[in-house]
């Protein structure tokens, strides 16, 4: 008893330290919004839907909900592999942006929650730091 | 403008039409070849990013790879040489320029500019300007000198510049874009940003630099009121640093970059913003300098060069810009001191990044996702033809 107590109290502090550590998903949007402005915009529009065959939409996109390991991972690597997107295949190159991985967990619950997406998961900053180049 | 084609604006005009008041396009406008008697081949493959190139001979290249690598390539064979100081990677920076000393062949020098952080602040960074010697034994750098270094740091992805070119008095030019700080850096001299700098050749100051001896301010600027240079070359029968910058919406443009001189960023300007409001309604200010020419809509210009050689009959003055927004090769032909006519060259070959002359006159092409290509005329023999 006194080790489940000991591990019970053990895990709620780590439990409340992990969800005190990420900000609530309302303010990861807004500062999501900020760097969605400053690197993705010009390419991917104010709207979220990109060039047809040249910039992907990310506005109501299936393959960025069904794929978000690896969309988060394109954002810390960088891609180049071919992709197929609502139907569309884009074969262009997404630079690495440098950005830090709290701001990929921020742009990612932007995206995923603006022009119509929403998404229940609100994406962690462990999250992104935990994903390598081949996820 | 750098990514997106202000073109673009036209699909979303109609959502926003209150704010769609993009100037008219400035003529001359850009015309398609009649005729092609050119064709290209691949020198280097398989580049993603070939931000700056340097001949040390015809079939010798050292390539930047914004990513971070610095390239030494032989007869298109790749070789990485090491010893690069921390490149920061952030939105539009990175390694970018590079270039040989003038002596070169006896001194081994190179430069190149970096997006940095040379003070461990985790501030963000900015562009600095590097010497080093080039070792080809042991494909590293030796000797490795920071020369200048702009400050603050910012994470603001922004705006870097950069180019490097020499005139043929000793100098050695170049360039720190805004750094996405508009309002704060172009018409400030005692920051860094949106200026063009001159340095002598070891990074010393000139005492001959324009604000030399006045208080706080960073002496080794040469002009300012800049956006983003990304394209710089010394017009040597003209004795003129001639360079280019983009634009926000609209509004790039060649400038002749003169001592002292302010080039009006961001008061004066032929753009208005991404998301297509205004941001100034003026175009000309007293004490600030007109464009040379400028481009709207913009193009995304990235790389210039002047033809001198005798290798392309027609082309021979005519000054050659990369457009990152359009995919082609860009060139202006320049008469009584103004644009007479704009052509494509190597329409649809991708971002063009970078373009430069190379030491037997061939122009050579950087270009995003492909390679270095060099552009042949079609009576030598092609590998590959348009």
């Amino acid at each position: 008893m006194k080790t489940f107590l000991l591990l019970f109290s053990l895990s709620s502090t780590i439990l409340f330290f992990t969800v005190q550590k990420n900000k609530p998903l309302k303010e990861s949007i807004a500062d999501g919004e900020m760097i969605y402005n400053d690197f993705c915009l010009q390419c991917h529009l104010p709207n979220g839907k990109g060039v047809e065959g040249a910039f992907p939409a990310l506005a109501q996109a299936d393959f960025l909900f069904k794929n978000i390991d690896r969309s988060i991972a394109s954002l810390k690597y960088g891609t180049q592999e071919p992709i197929i997107i609502n139907g569309i295949e884009y074969n262009g190159l997404m630079v690495d942006q440098g950005l830090e991985d709290q701001e990929v967990a921020d742009v990612m619950n932007y995206i995923l929650n603006s022009w119509g997406n929403s998404h229940p998961h609100m994406i962690t900053f462990e999250r992104v730091q935990s994903i390598k180049p081949n996820d | 403008m750098e990514y997106l084609l202000s073109s673009i604006g036209l699909l979303f005009c109609p959502l926003v039409l209150l704010y769609c008041q993009d100037r008219p396009d400035n003529p001359p406008f850009i015309e398609s070849p009649k005729e092609v008697d050119y064709g290209y081949q691949v020198v280097v493959d398989s580049l993603e990013i070939p931000w700056g190139m340097d001949f040390i001979s015809e079939n010798e290249l050292l390539i930047t790879e914004k990513k971070g690598e610095l390239i030494y390539a032989v007869d298109g064979q790749k070789t990485q040489i090491s010893g690069l100081p921390f490149v920061y990677q952030r939105g539009q920076g990175g390694l970018l320029d590079v270039a040989l000393h003038p002596d070169y062949r006896n001194n081994k020098v190179i430069y190149f500019v970096t997006a940095t952080n040379t003070e461990n602040d985790d501030q963000g960074g900015n562009t600095a300007l590097y010497s080093a010697v080039l070792n080809l034994e042991d494909f590293r750098l030796d000797d490795l000198t920071l020369l200048y270094k702009a400050t603050p740091n910012t994470k603001r992805p922004h705006h870097w510049g950069s180019r490097i070119i020499f005139d043929d008095q000793g100098y050695l030019y170049f360039a720190v874009g805004d750094r996405g700080q508009r309002d704060i850096t172009p018409q400030d001299l005692t920051t860094d940003g949106g200026k063009i700098y001159r340095l002598h050749l070891d990074g010393s100051i000139p005492q001959d630099n324009p604000f030399v001896g006045q208080p706080s301010v960073k002496e080794a600027i040469f002009s300012y009121g800049h956006r983003n240079p990304q394209g710089m070359f010394f017009h040597n029968e003209k004795k003129e640093i001639w360079l280019h910058e983009h634009g926000p919406r609209g509004g790039d443009e060649i400038n002749i970059s003169r001592k002292g001189l302010n080039y009006g960023w961001p008061v004066i300007s032929y753009g208005i913003n991404y998301s297509g409001t205004i941001f100034t309604d003026k175009t000309h200010q007293e004490g600030m300098e007109q464009p040379f020419y400028y481009w709207t809509p913009s193009i995304g210009p990235s790389g210039m060069a002047i033809s001198t050689s005798d290798i392309y009959p027609d082309w021979k003055g005519n000054i050659f810009v990369g457009s990152l927004t359009f995919s082609y090769l860009e060139r202006l032909v320049i008469e009584n001191n103004q644009v007479v006519k704009r052509e494509k060259v190597l329409d649809e070959i991708g971002r063009v990044r970078n373009v430069k002359q190379s030491p037997e006159g061939y122009l050579f092409v950087g270009v995003e996702n492909l390679g270095i290509i060099k552009i042949i005329p079609s009576h030598e023999n092609l590998s590959t033809s348009l």
